[in-house]
């Protein structure tokens, strides 16, 4: 899907009324269609190569790429060096900063120099704790919290000013997004938290992974009933599942992933367990389609990218509409 | 002091309103309390403030109270102090992601603005980073200072 303003790679679109950012991600979701975003995998290394191949896995098949901040407390290359170097060639980022490693006055350094980088589109998240990843005894920063940055990102793009008031002279043109996780307690708070992080700033809300529908419809509907679906656009998280060993590990041990029974029953009495994982999210994206209010999907294919292309084409998300890729 | 801390949440609707007569009781005498000078004040105050919160809720001393906003749970037991809202990683049971056997403490605030009616009111306010330079002072003193329009 190419723009009639399409500027050459590394180089952003023109802002368009009613807009906050030069971006394409923006453009998709105000012009109604629905969305794909996609998580792509930080390298364990200094080569811009392998950031390269695994953004390549994408091509075509989805309208903007998230590069998640040390997720899970791990250490990897940082989302700021990923979206410098896919920006450049044209790819839409979505800088994901977390509170966990910086306070704010590296949050706010970073936040220019991601925009001057290129990046259009920021999520603001509160990050896992250190105990969950390779350096539980590294110093946890937890300056801010995810809507606390988000106002204060807000504050810099629309008035102009650090936090401490001093000026800005060119500010970062964001479109501001938040995390929110319908499926985990407590329940009833889930979505004036939604209803907060909006209010601090956030356009567009990407779930936590979603395999209970019935959860996901229950929150939609509360939202929707707050008025919220006016306000930001919801894309919801999903994923494949490699096995049902896996999924159990994943209940189990990472926070705030809620798995029902029946998903894990439906893996288990499959033959070959990656390739239901798959059907799953295929499933899931067409019954999240469904649901009123829900503007994308967002897909964590953790090491399961290579499988991007197929889910993404069998489940329809785009509706036949080809987002943009970089030229051959 | 779990116990204390938790039997302080379902009792938030009145603590909250013993908070605001104590508040109001202050500022009956914060003419005398400005003569004697807040700043000679703060340090009794801050030991009195921290024996007595510390006691009801476990408060860390932030020196910037949100008790009246988060159902009268202390947000600095947040093992990532969140002041906003819990995260996504709360377990399933309720417990907090990083240390399981603990309540979140966001599923306690919510139990306690139940009780404070209109919770949606209070925990709405969105609460900005916390000034680190206002630890271990009296937030007490500083809620009189702020409620008479000075600078905290």
């Amino acid at each position: 899907m190419k723009f009639d303003d399409e500027p050459t790679p590394g180089e952003n679109l023109p802002i368009l009324p009613g807009h906050t950012s030069p971006g394409r991600f923006e453009r998709v979701l105000r012009a109604g269609h629905f969305a794909v975003t996609a998580e792509i995998a930080p390298p364990d290394s200094a080569d811009p190569a392998d950031v390269y191949e695994r953004a390549a896995l994408f091509d075509g098949y989805v309208d903007a790429i998230n590069a998640t901040d040390s997720s899970g407390a791990n250490c990897h290359m940082s989302s700021m060096g990923i979206c410098s170097l896919l920006t450049r060639r044209g790819y839409a980022m979505i800088l994901q900063q977390s509170c966990r490693d910086r306070n704010r006055i590296a949050m706010q350094g970073d936040i220019l120099g991601a925009a001057a980088m290129g990046v259009c589109n920021i999520l603001c998240l509160s990050g896992d704790g250190v105990q969950s990843g390779d350096h539980p005894e590294a110093k946890p920063v937890f300056d801010m919290d995810s809507i606390s940055a988000l106002d204060m990102v807000r504050h810099m793009r629309d008035e102009q000013q650090f936090l401490s008031g001093r000026a800005i002279s060119a500010p970062p043109r964001l479109f501001l997004g938040g995390a929110a996780n319908p499926f985990a307690p407590p329940l009833d708070f889930r979505p004036h938290r939604m209803a907060k992080k909006i209010a601090a700033g956030a356009q567009f809300i990407q779930t936590q992974y979603c395999f209970d529908i019935e959860r996901m419809k229950t929150f939609m509907a509360q939202v929707r009933d707050m008025g919220l679906l006016e306000k930001a656009y919801v894309l919801a998280g999903v994923g494949p599942l490699a096995s049902a060993k896996a999924a159990e590990w994943i209940r189990k041990n990472v926070a705030g992933v809620h798995i029902p029974d029946a998903v894990i029953k439906r893996l288990a009495g499959a033959e070959d367990q990656k390739q239901e994982g798959v059907n799953l999210c295929v499933d899931l994206i067409e019954q999240v389609r469904e649901v009123e209010g829900v503007s994308g999907t967002h897909i964590m294919a953790y090491r399961m990218e290579d499988r991007i292309g197929e889910i993404v084409t069998r489940s329809k998300a785009l509706g036949g509409r080809e987002p943009w890729r970089p030229a051959a | 002091m779990k116990a204390v801390r938790n039997w302080s949440v379902r009792n938030a609707g009145w603590l909250k309103k013993c908070y605001a007569l104590l508040e109001g009781i202050l500022a009956l005498f914060n003419p005398l309390l400005k003569a004697i000078g807040h700043e000679r004040l703060d340090k009794p105050f801050s030991i009195l403030e921290g024996a007595v919160k510390g006691f009801l809720f476990d408060s860390q001393s932030c020196g910037q109270c949100t008790l009246g906003e988060t159902g009268m749970a202390c947000p600095m037991n947040c093992p990532k102090t969140l002041r906003n809202g819990p995260c996504g990683g709360v377990r399933q049971n309720g417990g907090c992601e990083i240390k399981p056997e603990m309540t979140c403490i966001w599923v306690n605030a919510w139990e306690g603005s139940q009780k404070m009616g209109a919770p949606e009111d209070t925990i709405k306010i969105i609460q900005p980073p916390v000034d680190n330079r206002l630890k271990g002072r009296s937030a007490w003193l500083r809620a009189l200072r702020l409620r008479n329009g000075e600078s905290a």
